[in-house]
């Protein structure tokens, strides 16, 4: 039976189980960090720079250190300086070592100065009030253009300043990270071509918003070893980069990972945890840093701001002859992901068009501005903006229907990139043919649901209020190939049931669920029977966390793996107590059946209660890693009617259509979730959400109410599509679900404003303002 | 806490409690401190609506509100919803529907949703805006949030009505 045939007959993958801790979170039980927190923890503060650029002349903390309640203050004259990476990524990092836990010289408002830890948050706060700072200012570098010029402000003049894998790095440049690569030949495949295109696009800062802001506690456990609970997607990494900081052993040191509230990206970074394990240490009390909502969005990490030159030839005929992406970004004042995420904007959306040639460069700045960090979509959220603007922009040239365009360009199964191998993480890429791709059926259904043969052309479009339809393909990948890893363990109780130990960091997303289905399938058994526990670095073996789209496709692969071994041993048992070879017996409904002789069979509570207790006894326990080839694209097509009011600039999203091929939808109401969650992501990101900086670089509307996320009365008609294919490659089929979505609504957005009024804006948020602008502009060329 | 003088008197989830307080607490950190701790930090602007709590039956942002404005009056918090046993109802469409994702807003979101039903006689969809808008959920687009909503709302509906109390948001919060 080949595993297409076998996905007909699943169990207990693709069915939509109840996730696992919904009741508990819904019923309100201790579930995160702060939940934890003994009564008597210090609060910890900092206090943070003003300035974007500035060196600290004298910082006198001794005031504070007697103020009332207060047990400790850090800065940079009592920790150890040892530059490192708060990106959790692989080891050694493709970003650089450029931060310290404190520094002589702040680098954007928001950057830390000195921390306290007091008996309340009112004596911290006060203490703050009491430490004395005098900078020197240096001139601030706000933009890309003042980053890059010559003689510019250099933001990283510390020599200890490095990148710890050889890659381009040149801080006295700001320049963070380098990449280049180009196949084919862009100049002869221009000179092919019968239209050419140069545009340029601008996409914003953005911040995560998860509702849980940034925790993290730390505590001395009666060993002496510091035990950290964090709100992190990457626990191993945590343990890895604070042992560094802190110059312990990693051994000293203990992650645990309760429920988080929230991700996207934001807490795949180790931004408090190195402080509270100090605290903890100097303290020998339990201490908790937990951000407000302003220190989330100014210090918390952001989306990569991104300037990107997008050139391309098209013949008549819709062939894409050359394509020249040139895509600029503003780290921030810290360098983290710097390399990976302009990466991600050649490798995560350039392979989605057949082309024979194609020329990628990506560069990657300091600014004195917050920093960008990994946000779900990463890279391609920002290129595909620009992609697909483009192409709607080439097929109105050629005077083809911009659907049709990209039906007859986009990748298809069995077909390779030449960018896959020439674009990796601070590497070369990974060859990669694509595997399962119903991306033209995403595209067929999501036409069908906005009705998308009823589409006119703006030119004949009037009156106040006009309505346009627009669309937008897309793929992201399925985990970071040959450099991610995730394992998991699995043993079995008298019961029956399982503890599934996995390294996977599920941060909101339904993965323990998902994981307990997959190791249920393989093992023959129910979901319900799986006592999942995720992320502890003491307990549970390793994985390098909750990003890259890697959770359900990679970790979920070493759980079907530990599961498989898991198996095997109860077969084996299972054959010994039926007195059968293990070759006649086989596993089904939570038991091991004769093959010859269905009366014959033991169930696997029967068996462990034999192996843990009466012949030949042992643990039952299977385990496994795994690693990946391949990262094979969830595709997806996304389309949107609004109705733009062409007095106000105001856009109404009237109907979207997310559609996605993400494989075999492990659990379809948490692939639902998971899709319809983005997609809003992004069309808020599209509509609303930016960052406005002060002249003095100092963000602004640091709040909720002033940086808007779209409420329930916000929420526009969307209906979400599930297309099914089979990865060969993932477990039972799957592939990744959870990024691609985010990156549809702006290019839908500003492709649809474009059919309902020929105003084309290449940048966003597609604020009124903005809008109104680009309809006059329209009209007063008419 | 630290030393204090200060006490504040109310009805938390039926039972009636005295509680030490400062005059500069704010009534989630004394919840939360007293563990109540269902009722979740969010932004501490009064914006996200994690940290909702009924006020005499009116959604509040507990952030916001010291705790002793909170005297003499009746303070409900998720915990008084509804348990592994018997969960509430809207808390039971929000588990089947696949509707908690990270979870963290989730009892805000209950909390309002009680006082709509509460408060409320008819649901039409503009009033349960009305109640849910000050509660902010980044994970799921709110889809399948207003789906166990929905369903929760016109269960309740279709059961034989008590005498109206009150009508058009009066118990939304302010």
């Amino acid at each position: 039976m080949n595993r297409h045939e076998k996905a007909k007959n699943f169990k207990q993958v693709n069915t939509s189980v109840t996730k696992i801790d919904a009741l508990q979170l819904a019923l309100g039980k201790d579930s995160y960090v702060a939940d934890f927190v003994p009564n008597n923890a210090l609060i910890v503060k900092m206090l943070w720079s003003p300035h974007a650029h500035a060196r600290i002349k004298k910082l006198d903390v001794s005031k504070a250190e007697k103020m009332p309640g207060v047990k400790a203050v850090l800065w940079y004259g009592n920790v150890p300086r040892i530059a490192h990476c708060t990106a959790g990524q692989g080891f050694p990092e493709p970003s650089p070592y450029d931060t310290f836990m404190f520094d002589k010289k702040v680098r954007f408002v928001g950057d830390r100065v000195a921390a306290v830890a007091a008996e309340t948050e009112e004596q911290a706060l006060a203490a703050l009030e009491a430490i004395k700072v005098e900078y020197e200012l240096l001139k601030p570098v706000f933009s890309l253009d003042e980053a890059m010029a010559p003689g510019a402000p250099v933001i990283h003049d510390e020599a200890e300043a490095h990148v710890p894998i050889p890659i381009p790095y040149e801080p006295k440049k700001n320049l963070v990270a380098h990449v280049a690569c180009e196949a084919g030949s862009f100049e002869k495949g221009l000179k092919e071509a019968d239209f050419k295109f140069d545009q340029t696009y601008e996409t914003p800062y953005a911040q995560h918003c998860p509702i849980e802001p940034y925790t993290s506690m730390a505590q001395l456990a009666p060993s002496g070893r510091i035990h950290i609970t964090t709100s992190t997607q990457v626990p191993f990494h945590c343990r890895r980069i604070v042992a560094k900081t802190l110059d312990v052993p990693v051994q000293k040191i203990r992650v645990v990972k309760p429920r988080i509230g929230g991700g996207f990206g934001c807490k795949q970074e180790v931004l408090l945890d190195d402080v509270t394990a100090m605290f903890a240490l100097r303290t020998g009390r339990a201490c908790l840093w937990q951000f407000n909502r302003e220190e989330t969005f100014r210090t918390g990490r952001t989306r990569h701001p991104f300037r990107i030159r997008l050139q391309a030839g098209v013949k008549k005929d819709g062939t894409i002859t050359a394509i020249n992406m040139d895509c600029i970004n503003n780290t921030g004042a810290y360098g983290g992901h710097g390399l990976t995420v302009v990466s991600c904007a050649g490798s995560k959306v350039l392979p989605l068009y057949h082309c024979e040639n194609i020329k990628f460069d990506g560069k990657s700045y300091y600014t004195n501005l917050p920093v960008g960090g990994a946000y779900r979509g990463f890279g391609a959220t920002q290129a595909f903006f620009a992609m697909e603007s483009l192409m709607d922009q080439m097929a109105e040239a050629i005077g083809m229907d911009p659907m049709k365009f990209r039906q007859l360009n986009h990748i298809r199964e069995g077909e390779g990139s030449p960018i896959f191998a020439a674009l990796g993480e601070g590497r070369e890429g990974t060859p990669m043919t694509v595997g399962s791709n119903a991306l033209a059926e995403c595209i067929v259904q999501g036409a069908e649901a906005i009705n998308w043969k009823d589409r006119k052309d703006w030119r004949g479009k009037t009156g106040r209020y006009r309505r346009g339809i627009g669309m937008a393909c897309l793929m992201q990948g399925s985990s970071i190939p040959d450099i991610d890893m995730g394992a998991a363990s699995i043993k079995i109780n008298e019961d029956g049931s399982f503890n599934l130990l996995v390294g996977a960091t599920d941060l909101g997303t339904g993965s323990d669920t998902v994981l307990a289905q997959i190791a249920a399938e393989e093992l023959e058994t129910a979901t319900d029977k799986m006592i999942v526990y995720s992320s502890d670095t003491d307990l549970t073996p390793f994985d390098v966390g909750a990003y890259a789209s890697s959770t359900t496709y990679l970790s979920g692969e070493a759980v079907r793996k530990a599961a498989a071994d898991a198996k095997r041993q109860i077969l084996a048992t299972g054959a010994e107590m039926l007195g059968l070879p293990v070759a006649e017996v086989f596993c089904e409904d939570a038991a091991v059946h004769s093959k010859k002789d269905e009366k014959k069979k033991v169930t696997y509570s029967d068996i462990a209660n034999y192996a843990l207790y009466q012949k030949n006894q042992y643990q039952i326990i299977g385990t496994a890693s795994h690693i990946t080839k391949k990262s094979p694209p969830p595709f997806a097509a996304h389309f949107a009617e609004i109705e733009v009011d062409t007095w106000t600039g105001f856009i109404k999203v009237l109907n979207y259509v997310s559609t996605i091929d993400c494989g075999t939808a492990v659990n379809p109401a948490l692939a639902e979730g998971q899709t319809e969650g983005g997609t809003l992501n992004g069309i808020s990101y599209a509509l609303t959400e930016e960052y406005l900086f002060d002249k003095d670089g100092k963000m602004q509307n640091a709040s909720f109410a002033d940086y808007h996320i779209y409420s329930m009365r916000d929420r526009p008609p969307l209906r979400t599509i599930l297309v099914p294919s089979y990865e060969e490659t993932g477990p039972f089929g799957a592939k990744s679900v959870s990024e691609i979505c985010i990156n549809g609504a702006a290019p839908v957005f500003a492709n649809a404003l474009y059919n309902a009024t020929g105003a084309r804006l290449r940048e966003f948020p597609l604020t009124p303002e903005k809008v109104l602008k680009a309809i006059q502009a329209v009209n007063q060329k008419k | 806490m630290t030393k204090t003088n200060h006490t504040v008197n109310f009805t938390i989830n039926g039972e009636k409690k005295t509680f030490a307080t400062r005059p500069d607490e704010k009534l989630l950190t004394l919840l939360r401190r007293e563990g109540y701790r269902g009722t979740k930090y969010g932004c501490g602007q009064g914006t996200c609506g994690a940290c909702t709590v009924l006020l005499d039956g009116r959604a509040t942002y507990a952030c916001l509100l010291y705790s002793m404005q909170a005297e003499g009056r009746e303070v409900r918090t998720i915990e008084s919803v509804g348990t592994f046993d018997k969960p509430g109802e809207f808390q039971k469409e929000l588990v089947a529907a696949g509707a908690v994702q990270c979870g963290y807003c989730i009892p805000g979101m209950v909390m309002s949703a009680t006082a709509l039903m509460e408060t409320e006689e008819v649901f039409e969809d503009e009033i349960v805006k009305e109640y849910m808008d000050g509660n902010l959920c980044r994970c799921t687009g709110y889809e399948k949030i207003w789906v166990a909503l929905r369903k929760t709302l016109d269960k309740q509906a279709a059961q034989p009505k008590p005498a109206a109390k009150k009508t058009s948001a009066k118990g939304a919060r302010k």
